[in-house]
């Protein structure tokens, strides 16, 4: 992948970049829903895109600190989330009423979001080429 | 499994040969690991492979070549965090070879 990209002239590719949201729902564990959420966000980058991720509903536990998986006996995956910055997705963005809905405040999150209302949210989605929900 | 054979105790790796529990992993897994990717190990390879162990520590995953290689340059230099310098260590690739001597998962999204 990395080494055929080396002979790519970026201009040459025609590429438009899209807009992609990617849409996370549900509470970490349980499903499989976030984890695989989460891989393909970090596969998308590999593709330059313009991408954003929205934390809506039971998802916002998804960015909660001091996750605890042992009794679970599942890997605790949340630690990846702060490695985002590094394949350059920085916009996160948390729905406010999901959030307080659940008790939470942005202190407990453990990356730096954008928090967001609901009608903001739907405005952010609408903006965007390819919505995917997880 | 496929089980391997390492300083009298066995170890098991998936199909292509990567490390399955990650706990296993020490000195002599990562010499025998290597040997089968035909790797002389040096100190900048183990510089390359301890960093990739901080890192998956930390983040919990195997990262892609491209943020590899700009983490590197964060933490070691310019002069390391760069293709040619990580390719010539792991002609194979530094994700796909670093990784799987450094006991770690293959990276989510490598082919």
């Amino acid at each position: 992948m990395f080494t055929s990209s080396e002979n790519i002239d970026p201009d040459d590719e025609g590429g438009v970049i899209k807009k992609f949201m990617f849409v996370n729902r549900k509470a970490p564990y349980g499903t499989i829903y976030a984890l695989e959420g989460l891989e393909v966000v970090l596969i998308s980058a590999a593709f330059e895109q313009d991408v954003s991720l929205a934390f809506v509903d039971d998802g916002v536990y998804e960015l909660k600190k001091g996750q605890d998986t042992k009794a679970l006996g599942q890997k605790n995956f949340s630690p990846t989330y702060r490695a985002l910055e590094g394949y350059d997705i920085e916009k996160l963005y948390v729905e406010r009423e999901s959030m307080e809905f659940r008790g939470l405040t942005e202190d407990d999150l453990l990356v730096d979001v954008q928090i967001v209302s609901a009608a903001e949210m739907a405005d952010l989605m609408v903006e965007q080429d390819v919505v995917i929900s997880f | 499994m496929p089980m391997v054979e390492v300083a009298g105790k066995s170890f098991e790796v998936d199909e292509e040969g990567y490390l399955t529990n990650l706990a296993d992993w020490n000195q002599d897994i990562a010499a025998y690991l290597a040997q089968e990717e035909k790797v002389e190990l040096t100190d900048s390879h183990w510089e390359v492979i301890n960093f990739l162990r901080e890192y998956y520590e930390e983040y919990q995953i195997a990262p892609a070549v491209r943020v590899l290689t700009k983490a590197i340059a964060k933490k070691l230099g310019a002069d390391k965090g760069n293709n040619k310098y990580l390719y010539e260590l792991f002609p194979y690739g530094p994700a796909k070879q670093a990784c799987k001597i450094a006991g770690l998962p293959k990276p989510t999204g490598c082919i």
